[in-house]
């Protein structure tokens, strides 16, 4: 045992660092290889932290009413306003407010909502693929069949519909308050089932190894081997999962709030702003709408480029 | 066969029995019926009266087979917004849901195959490989973006095609059609192209796909070497192995073309049952959000079987390998 130890010891100290090792790995090799998915990293890694520091980029906060001018209204985007001189990076909207500042507070809640409802399908389906995986019978036969009643109706339409009905549960008077925690809510509940279903194939696959029969041997609870033993072999595919899953939240969450049942103007995301700006359309004050839709896309498209990345990587066949 | 078909109902009325459930929780758990019709000047024995009336004093599963058979005569009750029955609204606004979804699913389905077999058959000449591009970023645009981008183009700039509505309609009977008059079909173009679209990709690359595939196989390099022309064997022996897989899964998404109806017609304010399920979500009309429900999950249900039945008709290998057992 002690012998083992040493050599562990020694193995540790002799090895390259984390990072190196990091580095040298098969992943980011074949991401050093790869321009698209560096460009989309660059993308995303950009657009996340200018979401993450928007209260110390956004030249205006744009929802301080003491610090908004009506009079700044419509300026066209790298132009002086004709009344203020004032100058506005990417325009004004109807109500003098900075575009440029409404679009990194509206990522934030687009890509804070993206976030947390797939962490939130995450954990349900990995909990409920494992226990269905592990446990079999009758837990299986009624968790795989709610999965395949869900599956029968698109996710969207699920997420309205969960929508509609916390909305009606919440007292009117709270409903703006909340409906950041509903959006979440309805599309976490309505993406989990791909995660279940993927886990509790690898589930399938991986409890009759031979290293989860060891460990039942020596006593193990099923809890402990469900989460210590077959929860990091089942990982990968649920890494990729949650990447594309990712670019379908904040689509969601746009199509969501630009049908006017998500985010509220008070507290507006991407989806919201391009709601707003589509009235402007017609008018001809083109940048309300397109500069929100513009960074909505290149925020999905490069999330879905890095999930196929991933995909590809990770999946010994292609390697 | 015969068994699973049967199974294959059984889980359909499954579904449709969840469905209603939740459908049902919605009238009992979301907002009390009883406050919604008593004002503020009620007495208890109103409110007691009011619960036996309506049944509401039964117990539970009583209570769901009641609504079970009120929804099964489509009977919704009123829409809590328009004070009218919500099954003579919904009536009144399917047709124009169903001409929207019928035009995009023809629409996709005819450009996704053509696309598909000319991007098969000229797999590396240089149009295949735009079209094969532009499909990417077809499936990339969310698609009120591109209803958004379809407006701005045609409508803002151009001023070819109305940017909303249905156009002058025509009643004939009960049902009310944009097919007879020009205003209707130029209003139907745009909203019809947003819909379909995202659908005829998904459709243009399954059909490359099995196209290339089929076209790899030795049927087709024995046709080629009996020195039938191209043109036969590409349109005659290919493509009718292709069309199996095509057939399903165009039929799955007709349900999603339903579904996906309710982002379209909220761009285009088109006047059916979509965005009469958005309004009534901003709103929180239980009863016709409950209609909405229960219809689509029937017209999804529907479809459901019918493609697998078509499955089992289309595909003669399916009904050896299930009798014999399978290998």
């Amino acid at each position: 045992m002690s012998e083992l130890q040493t050599e562990i010891e020694t193995k540790a100290k002799t090895s390259p660092g984390r990072l190196a090792r990091a580095w040298d790995s098969d992943l980011a090799y074949s991401f050093r290889n790869n321009p698209v998915a560096m460009v989309s990293a660059f993308v995303v890694s950009l657009l996340i932290l200018a979401a993450i520091f928007a209260p110390l980029i956004a030249p205006h906060d744009p929802f301080n009413p003491a610090t908004l001018n009506l009079m700044n209204g419509f300026t066209p985007p790298g132009q002086a306003n004709q009344f203020t001189q004032e100058y506005f990076l990417l325009g004004t909207d109807d109500q003098g407010r900075d575009v440029f500042s409404t679009i990194l507070y509206g990522m934030r809640i687009s890509l804070f909502v993206g976030f947390a409802a797939v962490m939130l399908a995450l954990v349900i389906g990995v909990l409920l693929g494992l226990l269905a995986g592990y446990l079999g019978g009758w837990v299986e036969t009624i968790i795989m069949r709610i999965a395949d009643i869900q599956l029968t109706f698109p996710a969207i339409l699920v997420a309205m519909l969960i929508f509609g009905i916390a909305k009606g549960i919440t007292p009117p008077e709270y409903r703006d308050q909340m409906a950041i925690w509903v959006l979440i809510l309805a599309i976490g509940l309505s993406d989990w089932v791909q995660f279940a279903r993927v886990v509790r194939g690898a589930t399938l696959v991986e409890k009759n190894r031979e290293y989860v029969q060891a460990a039942r041997l020596i006593g193990r609870s099923p809890f402990s081997i469900m989460v210590r033993h077959i929860l990091p072999n089942v990982l990968n595919p649920v890494l990729v999962i949650a990447t594309i899953s990712l670019a379908l939240a904040i689509i969601a969450e746009a199509t969501l709030s630009f049908l006017g049942v998500g985010a509220p103007p008070t507290k507006p995301s991407l989806g919201t702003l391009i709601r707003i700006g589509q009235e402007f359309m017609f008018s001809g004050e083109w940048w309300i709408l397109f500069f929100p839709a513009v960074t909505l896309l290149a925020l999905a498209l490069s999330i879905n480029l890095l999930g196929d990345w991933l995909r590809d990587a990770l999946n010994p066949k292609l390697r | 066969m015969l068994a699973y078909i049967i199974r294959r109902v059984a889980q359909s009325v499954l579904v449709l029995l969840v469905t209603g459930f939740v459908a049902f929780s919605m009238f009992s758990f979301v907002g009390d019926p009883i406050d919604n019709m008593l004002g503020q000047e009620r007495t208890q024995a109103d409110v007691e009266r009011l619960r036996t009336q309506l049944g509401l004093d039964q117990p539970f599963p009583v209570q769901y087979y009641k609504f079970l058979e009120q929804a099964v005569q489509g009977n919704f009750g009123l829409s809590y917004r328009q004070g009218r029955p919500v099954s003579e609204i919904l009536v009144e606004r399917l047709p124009a849901t169903l001409e929207l979804a019928a035009v995009s699913g023809l629409l996709a389905l005819a450009g996704g195959i053509g696309f598909g077999i000319f991007t098969a058959i000229r797999r590396r000449g240089p149009s295949a490989s735009t079209i094969m591009t532009l499909s990417l970023i077809g499936v990339s645009l969310p698609t009120f973006l591109i209803g958004i981008l379809l407006i701005y183009l045609f409508s803002v700039e151009l001023g070819w095609l109305p940017s909303f509505g249905r156009g002058q309609v025509v009643d004939l009977g009960w049902w009310s059609t944009g097919f007879l008059t020009e205003s209707g079909l130029k209003a139907l173009i745009l909203p019809a192209i947003t819909l379909g679209l995202y659908q005829m990709t998904l459709i243009m690359r399954l059909v490359r796909t099995e196209m290339l595939e089929v076209l790899r196989m030795d049927y087709i390099r024995f046709a080629r070497a009996r020195g039938i022309r191209e043109k036969s064997i590409n349109f005659r022996h290919a493509l009718k192995n292709t069309l199996v897989p095509v057939i399903t899964i165009t039929g799955l998404q007709l349900g999603s073309i339903i579904a996906f109806a309710i982002i379209t017609e909220t761009v285009f304010q088109w006047p059916g049952v979509g965005l009469l399920f958005i309004n009534a979500i901003q709103f929180v009309d239980i009863p016709v959000m409950a209609a909405y429900l229960m219809m689509i999950s029937v017209m999804f249900v529907g479809i459901n079987l019918i493609v697998d039945m078509l499955y089992f008709a289309i595909d003669p290998r399916l009904r050896v390998d299930r009798t014999a057992g399978g290998h």
